[in-house]
């Protein structure tokens, strides 16, 4: 068991480092250059001497691997660079961001586990069978439908025609209502296709069939024996959420102005600003690969069938 | 004689006739099947599947609309016409005009050739190199494998949007480079895809035969492991094609993609978001006919995928 979780660890630090360097490389070859960007601008009247100093004191003008050296030694150390266009270091640009970006994505994540949920429970116990399949229908309807228009949507919807939520200067949580409700529906449908297939599945076992036949009720089959077994093969998609939670968090929060990572991400890429994209980089897959670590560790907690071949392995 | 000549003789084939003709021969597969051609043409469509032909209706107005868009508008894409700015739908403008007094059904219609064009080059991007790296992981194993799938592995592990915006950067903003930006991060599933059913065929007796009669490497590969691993990465190349339209037009609204008189779908979205109390019509139609082409694109490879199995 531990040989197993040192081996899955030494292997995600592994991608980690590879994205990383994936990264530099792929922003190190970029034809702009966030200092020229800012300090070209014919309005400041720099000299070239001038922006080569510039570009000295950011540690420009040194060769490339003696930056990667430098930029490795940095993020392990917790420094993350300087960002030029905010000319604030990236560390307190991500802390600032990140606990408006945390909400959103918690609420909204929950509230897209209580829709996948309703939406499966509903799917397999409604009666009539033109009902559950237009409910089965609806992820593939949420999947088909782009983030930012449904932002839009609620927009228009919620505050224009029904004036619920007030669109200037809304309360701290009345602000919040659309844009959770905004990222959640999109991450709804992964989820509920997931449920939806594994419920499936589940009812097929030999033991549906024999609790059924002892005279058990469809909804009591299902909130006994099948719930359970469908919700673990779910989390193996945490991967996938995140990574739409991420998407959906930029998107989200380009529509209704929120400072965030995702209005940070959307800024340094008009910005060309190197520093805070690659930070930004290996931040989400050092979450990718923490989340999938640790979906792979829980598993044999909650499922003890896994435990005990783990056991008869060791 | 068999039920579907009853059916056939009154024109309205009953609920029986036609379960036990579609079960035990399927539709007008019958060997004695004389009934009337339009009995038989009947019973064929009431089995219809009408999402599925919506879907492929909705295809093909899109794929006209990209080639032809002159025949299905008289209005300009880009030129607006004075004095008519935020006019809403009507029979003059059947889906409203702009603030610059554009039609906005013309900007729908001249907007599908970017939109499916950049689809195609994102799925093509993904398609090639993607498969590429499958089929030399999957055919040379060993290192060469280990490497590329540890690659693979980076990719998976950059979400999705952050990749293609690292993309759009470094080749600048654009139609052609969000397309290719997009393209890109579909290349690891279609290497994983490409590698596992190359690792399927390359066990099966008849790629062990090519290489005992003298086959070389490549020759192999190329006539016999490629062709027979190749249908479920088409079903898969359909399947990103709608998800591409989606995250193509995600950067066109983020600003990354088609310059602004382009008349491009997600471009066509962040335009009329500044009219959202006055002019609904600008965001609303836009982002339906989204949905519909993306819904349909899921819809057309899902039956591919039924077909098969």
């Amino acid at each position: 068991m531990s040989r197993y979780v040192i081996g899955r660890i030494g292997q995600a630090v592994i991608v980690l480092w590879a994205a990383f360097t994936a990264s530099f490389i792929l922003l190190q070859a970029l034809p702009g250059d966030a200092i020229l960007i800012k300090f070209l601008n014919p309005e400041l009247g720099l000299g070239p001497e001038q922006i080569a100093e510039i570009r000295a004191s950011y540690g420009a003008d040194i060769p490339l691997w003696a930056q990667y050296l430098h930029t490795v030694s940095n993020f392990l150390s917790g420094d993350f660079g300087y960002s030029v266009q905010a000319g604030v270091p990236v560390g307190d640009l991500l802390l600032a961001s990140l606990p408006s970006t945390l909400w959103l994505a918690t609420l909204g994540f929950l509230l897209a586990l209580v829709v996948a949920i309703s939406l499966s429970v509903a799917s397999a116990l409604l009666p009539l069978s033109w009902l559950r399949s237009s409910i089965q229908s609806l992820p593939s309807l949420f999947v088909a439908t782009p983030v930012f228009w449904l932002g839009i949507l609620l927009i228009q919807i919620f505050s224009f025609q029904l004036k619920l939520v007030p669109v200037i200067s809304p309360g701290p949580w009345e602000g919040f209502v659309l844009p959770v409700l905004t990222l959640a529906i999109p991450i709804s449908a992964p989820l509920a296709q997931v449920l939806m297939r594994n419920i499936d599945n589940v009812m097929t076992e030999p033991f549906v069939a024999v609790a059924r036949a002892k005279g058990a009720s469809r909804s009591w089959v299902l909130w006994k024996h099948v719930a359970k077994n469908a919700l673990l093969p779910t989390m193996t998609i945490g991967g996938i959420l995140f990574g739409e939670l991420l998407a959906g968090a930029v998107v989200t929060e380009a529509v209704f102005g929120l400072n965030g990572i995702g209005g940070l991400t959307q800024r340094s890429v008009g910005h060309q600003d190197i520093a805070v994209l690659q930070a930004l980089v290996v931040f989400s897959a050092a979450a990718f690969v923490l989340i999938n670590l640790v979906v792979d560790l829980l598993y044999p907690v909650f499922d003890p069938r896994l435990r005990s071949r783990e056991g008869a392995v060791a | 004689m068999t039920s579907i000549n009853t059916a056939s003789r009154s024109l309205v084939p009953s609920d029986a006739g036609l379960l036990e003709s579609t079960s035990r021969y399927g539709v007008g597969t019958h060997p004695n099947d004389r009934g009337l051609p339009v009995a038989r043409w009947l019973t064929a469509v009431m089995r219809f599947p009408i999402g599925l032909a919506a879907s492929w209706f909705v295809m093909a107005i899109v794929v006209m609309w990209a080639l032809f868009p002159a025949l299905f508008t008289s209005y300009s894409g880009t030129v607006g016409v004075a004095r008519q700015q935020l006019r809403a739908p009507s029979a003059e403008h059947w889906l409203g005009t702009d603030a610059l007094g554009r039609d906005l059904l013309a900007r729908v219609i001249y907007g599908a050739a970017n939109s499916l064009s950049g689809a195609f080059v994102a799925v093509g991007v993904g398609l090639v190199i993607g498969t590429t790296l499958g089929l030399l992981a999957g055919s040379a194993r060993g290192r060469v494998d280990g490497a590329i799938m540890r690659i693979v592995d980076v990719l998976l592990s950059i979400p999705q949007l952050l990749l293609s915006l690292s993309i759009v950067i470094l080749l600048g903003f654009g139609t052609v480079n969000a397309a290719i930006a997009v393209g890109v991060t579909s290349i690891a599933s279609f290497a994983r895809l490409a590698r596992s059913e190359v690792v399927r065929v390359r066990a099966s007796d008849y790629v062990e035969a090519a290489f005992g009669s003298g086959g070389t490497f490549v020759r192999v590969l190329l006539r016999h492991i490629l062709p027979n691993s190749l249908t479920s990465v088409v079903a898969l190349a359909a399947l990103q094609f709608g998800s591409a339209i989606l995250a193509i037009s995600t950067l066109g609204f983020l600003g990354y993609g088609a310059p602004p008189p382009t008349p491009e779908w997600g471009l066509l979205i962040a335009e009329g978001r500044n009219y959202i109390a006055r002019a609904w019509w600008l965001t609303t139609v836009p982002g339906v006919v989204v949905i519909l082409v993306v819904l349909s694109a899921n819809r057309i490879n899902q039956s591919f995928g039924k077909d098969r199995t």
